[in-house]
């Protein structure tokens, strides 16, 4: 996974109502916290794993998300929901 | 009890529609006067918007073929202004380039194409209708315009035996998911059970086929395979557990907490003619009556495996039409008195003749 994006399709929303961030797939729907939001704006099939890592620890003084952000991306790339945009 | 937030709207827009598959999921009566007056488009737009509020995130527009509505567009708009997903389920022969591309522009996020068999001259005799060449057009042209594509395909006895076929095809198309819905028994299904029902080896067979794909092809295409009821020792969860879920609004606006609660008796349907979404999940008889577990008789009432809000006592329409009580645990359920007519209704398949969904004469069962 070099350049990740969402899947075609997927659309990334903060629900008013449910007051929560949510990847609305078709039929389906992932509940994310508001760090899992933050990463997934971040995942548009232009910028590497690497530079999204930096963007976020830039954002949190420099903290090491390093784990968190593969995790993620890995864990959501093993659902097809989030491809990769390199090849 | 202020009951959980649904998350889906089933839109039935139209049950008028060109294909007459025998499983259809619409109710047998869709001919009579009853379903003929549909909503109009401020009603349904109004809907929208209300689910939205109630916490609804999914729209299926559907039908019948809810490419025959001819505000559709309209109603797409609507659905992406109120704030939800919207997926077009449909059989693909009206599916042409230029409504396509207008049901982008309004904001369409998703299309679902049913195929009735990967072969042409099957599906067609299982859709009663010349309609295999025009799928494919349809399906090549979601992927052009940018759309997810979502390929179904009911499963049963006629078509389970060409599954690596279904499997192909939809990887060939490039469709995101496949769905392969083994027939549930409602609706036309009903009037088609020995038609339909397939053996324990095809099912093993697909199942199979199922996983070899799966590891083939890794998560680029999501199958979704479910075995069918009949062959099942417990319950599923029947629309995620009555009242709990989902909603469907039936072409004349009658609200149902299932695709087949129409043919329950004793419930009172109300409209969103009359009543506003947000009253008719919370407060309406339909929705009320078989929420929760506080309805269950035995042997749900003290289940001996706890599984009470796990499968919520499964389907109120089997357990009517197998056990004459709409009350009862369904009779899938291994702790049934009822569940040796699962199982004996499992070796019943003796025909290939189809009663074909039809909106022009009656239909008995």
């Amino acid at each position: 996974m070099t350049r990740p994006r969402l899947v075609t399709g997927a659309r990334l929303r903060y629900d008013e109502v449910r007051e929560e961030h949510q990847l609305l797939v078709p039929e389906g729907v992932v509940r994310l916290n508001a760090t899992a939001a933050e990463v997934l704006e971040l995942c548009d099939g232009e910028r590497s794993l690497d530079e999204i890592v930096g963007a976020l620890s830039a954002r949190y003084d420099g903290s090491d998300l390093r784990d968190d952000v593969h995790g993620l991306v890995a864990g959501l790339s093993q659902k097809g929901l989030v491809v990769d945009d390199a090849g | 009890m202020t009951p959980a937030r649904p998350s889906t709207l089933i839109a039935e827009l139209s049950y008028q529609c060109p294909l007459h598959c025998p499983y259809c999921s619409n109710p047998l009566d869709i001919g009579g006067g009853k379903y003929r007056s549909e909503l109009e488009t401020d009603h349904w737009i109004r809907t929208f918007s209300q689910a939205r509020a109630l916490g609804v995130l999914q729209l299926a527009l559907t039908g019948g073929e809810p490419m025959l509505r001819r505000d559709l567009v309209e109603l797409c708009a609507g659905a992406r202004d109120a704030g939800l997903y919207s997926s077009l389920i449909t059989a693909g022969t009206l599916f042409t380039r230029e409504r396509a591309e207008a049901l982008k522009s309004a904001g369409l996020d998703h299309v679902q194409i049913s195929i009735q068999s990967p072969n042409a001259e099957e599906n067609d005799r299982i859709a009663g209708n010349k309609s295999f060449e025009k799928k494919l057009a349809a399906a090549r042209l979601v992927k052009e315009l940018g759309f997810p594509l979502t390929i179904n395909c009911v499963l049963h006895r006629q078509n389970l035996d060409r599954i690596e076929e279904v499997l192909d095809l939809a990887l060939d198309l490039g469709a995101q998911r496949l769905e392969l819905a083994n027939t549930q028994y409602y609706g036309w299904a009903v009037a088609n059970q020995e038609a339909l029902m397939p053996s324990r080896d095809q099912l093993r067979r697909g199942e199979e086929a199922v996983q070899r794909f799966r590891e083939r092809v890794g998560p680029k295409v999501d199958v979704l395979w479910v075995l069918p009821d009949y062959y099942e020792e417990l319950p599923k969860p029947c629309m995620g557990g009555w009242g709990r879920t989902a909603m469907v609004v039936a072409p004349n606006g009658d609200v149902w907490p299932c695709q087949a609660a129409a043919t329950l008796p004793g419930l009172e349907f109300a409209n969103v003619r009359e009543h506003p979404l947000e009253w008719i999940w919370s407060e309406s008889d339909a929705f009320a009556r078989f929420r929760g577990t506080d309805w269950m008789q035995e042997p749900c009432r003290t289940c001996p495996i706890g599984h009470q809000e796990v499968d919520f006592g499964g389907c109120r329409c089997q357990a009517l039409r197998l056990t004459g009580d709409a009350a009862a645990t369904d009779p899938v359920c291994r702790f049934s008195a009822h569940h040796d007519r699962i199982v004996s209704a499992r070796e019943s398949a003796q025909t290939d003749e189809f009663v074909y969904r039809t909106m022009k004469r009656p239909v008995r069962t």
